[in-house]
């Protein structure tokens, strides 16, 4: 199967014609604005490195007081199992298992993204409680620009997946419907691979012995 | 309900999360437990990390060495050669001030 892609992420296959033809370059660009968001993200976190140190916490609150890891662990659970269920959704649609398999597992993993923000939204509370606001220090400015910019693209995922749930019901699955699915899961996959990088450079590199 | 490629390709995908999540598990378990310490947790983090984006990248977004999809491959190491620049260029200059002040 692998040697017949035409395009980054899971292929629909020659048997869905017109849309697995049309998505080679409409994916392909797609890639590239994706491509354009890991600059951004890598150069936030480049920012982020310099003033993570004491220096940069200018003896304000530092990660220790302000993390909680086993709800960064809980957020890291769920947004790798909505990867999961989003690839179920995909294969569904690749293998024609029907407007409700896939409408299914779209609904499974917005549900996940909607746990994920919620998770995240509480910590951003408690960090707020115990005075880790942008304002205080350089490296609370530097992460309250990196991490929410993440925690802002699940939020855009997620009105997304409404958006298609609404549209596979009005529109069917039709080529466009198609191509739009598959642009959204190479989008979900992505933020999953950008929360690696913040799970281990932001939380576990804040909080090592 | 039994298409044998859906099978296999819903497998895969598993397999990847298998892989993924013990890529998770064991920073998260080395850090809460203190099992490591200072330099060399931070490698053996920096190490998992990596790992687990090219699992992420091989079977969620199927990125691999496969032929047609050297554009696409050229493409995502293009922009980390120029990222790394940027990246370590801030990284560089920023603590090398920090040393002279």
């Amino acid at each position: 199967m692998s040697t017949s892609n035409i395009h980054p992420g899971l292929n629909l296959g020659a048997r869905h014609g017109e849309a697995h033809v049309g998505a080679e370059t409409i994916v392909f660009g797609f890639w590239i604005f994706l491509m354009s968001d890991l600059v951004i993200f890598g150069l936030v976190f480049a920012s982020y490195l310099t003033v993570a140190n004491p220096m940069g916490m200018a003896g304000g609150p530092g990660p220790a007081e302000a993390f909680d890891l086993r709800s960064i662990f809980a957020q890291t659970m769920i947004l790798l199992t909505s990867s999961l269920t989003f690839g179920f959704s995909t294969l569904a649609m690749r293998h024609e298992r029907g407007r409700a398999a896939i409408a299914g597992w779209l609904g499974v993993t917005l549900l996940l993204g909607l746990g994920f923000l919620t998770l995240e939204l509480r910590d951003f509370a408690h960090m707020i409680d115990v005075g880790a606001v942008p304002q205080r220090s350089g490296f609370w400015s530097a992460f309250w620009g990196l991490v929410p910019l993440h925690g802002f693209h699940v939020a855009v995922g997620c009105l997304w997946i409404m958006v298609m749930l609404v549209q596979m019901a009005l529109m069917g699955l039709v080529p466009v419907v198609k191509t739009r699915l598959l642009r959204l899961g190479l989008f979900w996959h992505f933020l999953d691979l950008i929360w690696v990088a913040i799970f281990s450079i932001v939380y576990l590199g804040g909080l090592m012995p | 309900m039994s298409d044998p490629d859906h099978r296999r390709e819903a497998r895969l995908y598993l397999a990847g999360f298998g892989l993924a999540l013990t890529l998770t598990l064991v920073p998260f378990g080395l850090v809460s437990w203190g099992l490591m310490q200072g330099r060399a947790l931070a490698i053996t983090i920096a190490v998992l990390a990596v790992a687990q984006i090219v699992v992420h990248l091989r079977f969620f977004l199927h990125i691999d060495l496969s032929r047609q999809k050297r554009e696409d491959l050229q493409l995502i190491l293009f922009t980390v050669l120029l990222l790394a620049i940027m990246a370590f260029g801030t990284l560089w200059i920023m603590g090398n001030l920090a040393t002279r002040m």
